[in-house]
């Protein structure tokens, strides 16, 4: 059979991959292998634009259990175990229909982790939207918020933290990426493989609907406005469904039953089908006939496609069929028998008597094409990097520049959102959203994990390479504030169209930036996802690279939060800048500019300070830790004594005279420098906390101290600001209810 | 002593109960399925959170139907102490142990924070140890638990002292505001006649260990071992009854 444009297009597939596919199979495809191929050669499944780019990331480390190519990563915690960890995007579903796309994003991370064999313990969300005057915006927002924790808080896995970030460009394109940690024992991994010929293939999990035909392929396109025609391919989640195949796959796995298991997540059976077998190097036959169905008449390219949510599979051992069908049926689940693996690694699907499909696997997996798409520095870039004259506007009013940006959507409180989650179901949850990272303890073990989720579009935009190495230089940061070790990365790689060429050069400085701050901090990248296409009518989001990482805290009594916990308390800052406002909050808040340079980061400088602040805590010198990110000092000082009972601080900081030659006040309040922390320190251990950071080399300065019910700033001894923290703190915790209650979910 | 905590296909706060009794408490406990018909030699029943078979039609309306209910029933009517919590105060509503309904939230979210609770009634076998007036610090984490009665089942609860927790603040005032789903008559918790029942919203299981916020809720659980560890046995529930 030939196909025409029109069909090609339909599929995605250009004209060039059309005849790579025929010389593949050595024959013209038939509709439902055309429909196979172009599933599994999209952007979503098979990487080709990114590819060539992520394979120069590090991988390896003394921890690494499993690195990129599975469900998800791996790294050894001590005692035998392996945190088991990825972040996934459900961007395009979640602006077509916010609650679903989002709650199936979740479904979908979740299931990438419990595949690996380890119980899922936690949950973060990063989240962009457009901003909140648009009523659409708020909307999404709401139901994004809604679909997040229908699906986390019924399944029982605490969200236990995330971020949030409010700009134009997200506004028909939200992002929600959606991180998900789990535990296994190191010994007891399960991997998406196939072997063993003669091995039942089994299907269990909901049924086949033809909800999310060919989803893979809306994911890799740009959006128009009427993509809200496609509301067919976002499917529903079901996360009662998720549950029991959660507790009956961790069930099966612990007797040991499994080869190996795969979910069906983006391109449904064929994607899990192809990959569990080229990963085994073996072929598998599957009979449609068997697969369990939701709907009449449905075709076979229409059950190869489908993207119904909550499916699995199974390659079962030999003679252990029973065993699997009697789990299953424990938790009312069907394991349904729908095929075997083979030796000759072809991928059959009948439908009975019928052959109606027969690709070999590596076809669909590692022969898909590989790009090396052409990149070119954006024109306007230089222009985007100049400052303009109201750039250096003098800052009259600091308490009211302070009162704003600690209103702004992106620095508020977002406990309107974080409430909606049950972050502490499981009883480990020891810091919960909202005060930091978010730190889990491991019962039966002295540890907890502590996890971040970090990214910022607008460094990124200014400079995607050095916009990345700050974003995991800051997500290793505030996993080191909560005392924990940063041992492993995952990332999650939000760009614009890759076709265009500044998008591709955005996507690969990104990369390198992300590999060049993971090598330098020791940081093993396990896993990750792209999400190419994130526009809307040709205008692309922020490039939003987001990076998830996770440390170990060997003690988990010693686990440190942002708050202020007392009076009298020593404040001290670690590390020092020059001020750098380029992409800051205070000029996007106060004068509506992303503009300038992103700040330096000296990678050899943030390795010491997160050491130290580690080190500080393991030996219990440090009360609390934050570290200075959007708003810089002022900001973070603020936050420091927020969700306190109103504990105040006075603090008294030098002014900085920046190169650019921008406000000498506002570079010291508002600055967003990188490597800086602000803790807490008992009267009688300043000594020792100093004299630590000058060996560590870092630099220190006792700053302020906690006390009083005021927000009280001194910059080169002149009290800039001086606040009621109830005042401040009013401003900062209103914003989000004030914007979005009373709206619809 | 022996705590049997039901385990239906959605349960997920089993564990958390588990944990609180077992490695919190040192006490014995035990997951009961919930296909079984039996609870065995169980001393104190817990009916735990999650969402039991997915909740989709009505909070519990499909759990009340499990073939272990019948025996959790008349475990109850034996006397012995059950404590329904969160999703299992919703299935003992739905089954009838105990009087009312939830309804969703008042601002329709999902809720996940802690809250006040000031301690109405120390003749339950959940809430011996404590004193009247006290306030506990627990979390809450649920949809559906805006708690509703008609006039003639409050005001019967609230004539036999029925009502065991209900949302205040830190002075111990059942304001508005210190009421997080609009509760009638700020009412968190409620015990049956016979007083063995207990139902509430909130979770103590999440409430044993400083470590996770607070320790409050180890009252309801230290106070059960005490008062059956006292009298032996169950037979004291239809004292504790006469002293209402």
């Amino acid at each position: 059979m030939t196909f025409d444009e029109a069909v090609l297009e339909r599929h995605s597939l250009s004209r060039d991959e059309y005849a790579r596919i025929v010389e593949l199979l050595g024959r013209e495809p038939n509709l439902t292998e055309l429909g196979m191929f172009s599933v599994m050669w999209s952007e979503h499944c098979s990487y080709k634009s990114s590819r060539v780019h992520l394979r120069t990331l590090p991988t390896d480390g003394p921890r690494v259990l499993q690195g990129p190519g599975e469900n998800a990563g791996a790294v050894d915690i001590g005692d035998g175990l392996a945190a088991v960890f990825k972040i996934e995007s459900h961007n395009h579903p979640s602006f077509i229909e916010p609650y679903q796309g989002a709650a199936t994003g979740v479904g979908g991370i979740i299931r990438d982790i419990f595949t690996m064999g380890a119980r899922p313990i936690a949950l973060l969300d990063s989240l962009r939207f457009g901003t909140l005057e648009d009523g659409r915006t708020r909307r999404i927002l709401s139901g994004v918020v809604a679909g997040i924790g229908g699906y986390g808080n019924s399944i029982g896995i605490p969200t236990v933290g995330g971020e949030v970030m409010f700009d134009e460009t997200y506004a028909g394109n939200p992002l929600v990426n959606v991180f998900c940690l789990g535990i296994a024992r190191r010994d007891a991994l399960v991997r998406g493989r196939a072997t063993g010929v003669g091995n039942a293939v089994y299907y269990v999990g909901a049924k086949t609907g033809r909800d999310g035909i060919h989803g893979a392929t809306m994911a890799s396109a740009e959006f128009a406005e009427k993509s809200a025609d496609k509301r067919p391919a976002v499917q529903v989640g079901d996360p009662f469904m998720e549950k029991l195949l959660l507790e009956a796959c961790l069930e099966v796995m612990k007797a040991d039953a499994v080869v190996g298991v795969q979910d069906m997540g983006a391109a449904g059976l064929t994607c899990s089908t192809s990959e569990t077998g080229s990963r085994g190097g073996v072929g598998i036959d599957v009979d449609i006939a068997d697969v369990p169905q939701r709907e009449a008449a449905m075709t076979p390219y229409e059950i190869m496609l489908s993207e119904s949510q909550e499916r699995m599979l199974l390659i079962v051992k030999r003679g252990r069929e029973a065993d699997v069908e009697r789990i299953f049926e424990k938790w009312d689940l069907h394991a349904v028998r729908i095929g075997h693996v083979t030796a000759d690694g072809i991928l059959r699907i009948r439908d009975r008597e019928t052959l109606v499909a027969e690709i070999p696997n590596r076809a669909l997996t590692d022969e898909a094409p590989v790009y090396r798409r052409p990149m070119q520095r954006p024109a306007n870039l230089e222009e985007l990097r100049e400052l303009p004259d109201e750039a250096r506007q003098p800052l009259t009013r600091p308490s009211d520049a302070l009162l704003a940006i600690l209103g702004s959507p992106t620095v508020s409180s977002k406990r309107w959102i974080y409430e909606q989650y049950d972050y502490m179901v499981r009883t480990n949850t020891i810091v919960p959203a909202g005060l930091g990272a978010g730190v889990v303890r491991i019962k039966d073990t002295t540890r907890a994990l502590a996890m971040s989720v970090d990214g910022n579009g607008r460094f990124c935009l200014l400079d995607p390479r050095q916009g990345t190495r700050l974003a995991l230089a800051e997500a290793a940061r505030n996993v080191a504030c909560a005392g924990a070790q940063p041992i492993g990365a995952t990332n999650c790689l939000n760009f614009g169209n890759p076709e265009r060429p500044d998008i591709m050069w955005q996507f690969a400085e990104a990369v390198a930036g992300l590999g060049e701050a993971c090598r330098a901090l020791e940081i093993p990248v396990t896993g990750g996802n792209v999400s190419l296409y994130n526009e809307t009518d040709g205008r692309a989001i922020l490039p939003t690279p987001v990076i998830g990482v996770v440390g170990l805290l060997q003690d988990a009594s010693k686990v440190r939060g942002r708050v202020f916990p007392d009076e009298n308390l020593e404040i001290v800052l670690f590390g020092e800048g020059d001020g750098e406002l380029g992409g800051s909050e205070y000029f996007k808040t106060i004068l509506g500019l992303i503009r300038g340079m992103p700040p330096a980061l000296d990678l050899a400088r943030e390795r010491a300070l997160q050491r130290l602040v580690v080190d500080l805590i393991g030996r219990d010198l440090i009360r609390s830790a934050h570290d200075c990110a959007e708003g810089g000092f002022g900001v973070a000082l603020a936050e420091c004594c927020f969700d306190a009972g109103g504990l105040g601080a006075s603090v008294s900081i030098p002014g900085i005279s920046p190169v650019d030659r921008t406000d000498r006040l506002a570079a010291a309040l508002f600055g967003e420098s990188a490597t800086r922390v602000i803790v807490s320190v008992a009267a009688g251990d300043l000594q020792a906390v100093l004299a630590a950071a000058a060996r560590a080399n870092v630099p220190a300065a006792q700053v302020g101290r906690t006390g009083g019910h005021t927000l009280r700033i001194a910059v080169d001894d002149q009290v800039v600001i001086d606040l009621g923290v109830a005042e401040a703190e009013a401003r900062w915790s209103a914003v989000l209810s004030n914007w979005l209650d009373g709206q619809a979910a | 002593m022996k705590f049997a905590i039901v385990v239906f296909p959605g349960s997920n706060c089993d564990h958390d109960a588990y944990h609180a009794v077992k490695h919190v408490l040192g006490e014995g406990a035990e997951f009961v399925w919930h296909k079984e018909t039996t609870l065995a030699t169980a001393d104190v029943v817990i009916v735990p959170g999650g969402f039991s078979h997915g909740d989709y039609l009505r909070t519990g309306a499909i759990a009340r139907f499990s073939p272990i209910m019948p025996a959790v029933t008349r475990f109850a009517a034996s006397g012995g102490p059950v404590l329904g919590i969160c999703n299992g105060f919703q299935i003992l509503l739905e089954c009838g142990l105990l009087p009312g309904a939830m309804l969703r939230n008042r601002d329709l979210k999902f809720h996940c924070e802690f809250v006040g609770l000031r301690l109405e009634r120390t003749d339950t076998p959940f809430t011996g140890l404590g004193r009247a007036g006290q306030i506990l610090r627990l979390p809450i984490a649920h949809g559906e638990g805006n708690y509703y009665a008609p006039p003639e089942t409050l005001a019967r609860l609230e004539d036999h002292g029925r009502i065991v927790f209900r949302y205040a603040n830190a002075f111990g005032e059942t304001t508005e505001q210190a009421n997080p789903n609009g509760s009638v008559h700020s009412i968190a918790g409620i015990c049956n006649e016979a007083r063995n029942v207990v139902g509430l919203m909130p979770h103590p299981e999440r409430a044993c260990e400083a470590a996770i916020g607070s320790s409050d809720g180890l009252l309801l659980f230290k106070s059960v071992v005490s008062m059956l560890s006292e009298r032996g046995d169950w037979q004291g529930s239809a004292s504790l009854a006469q002293q209402a």
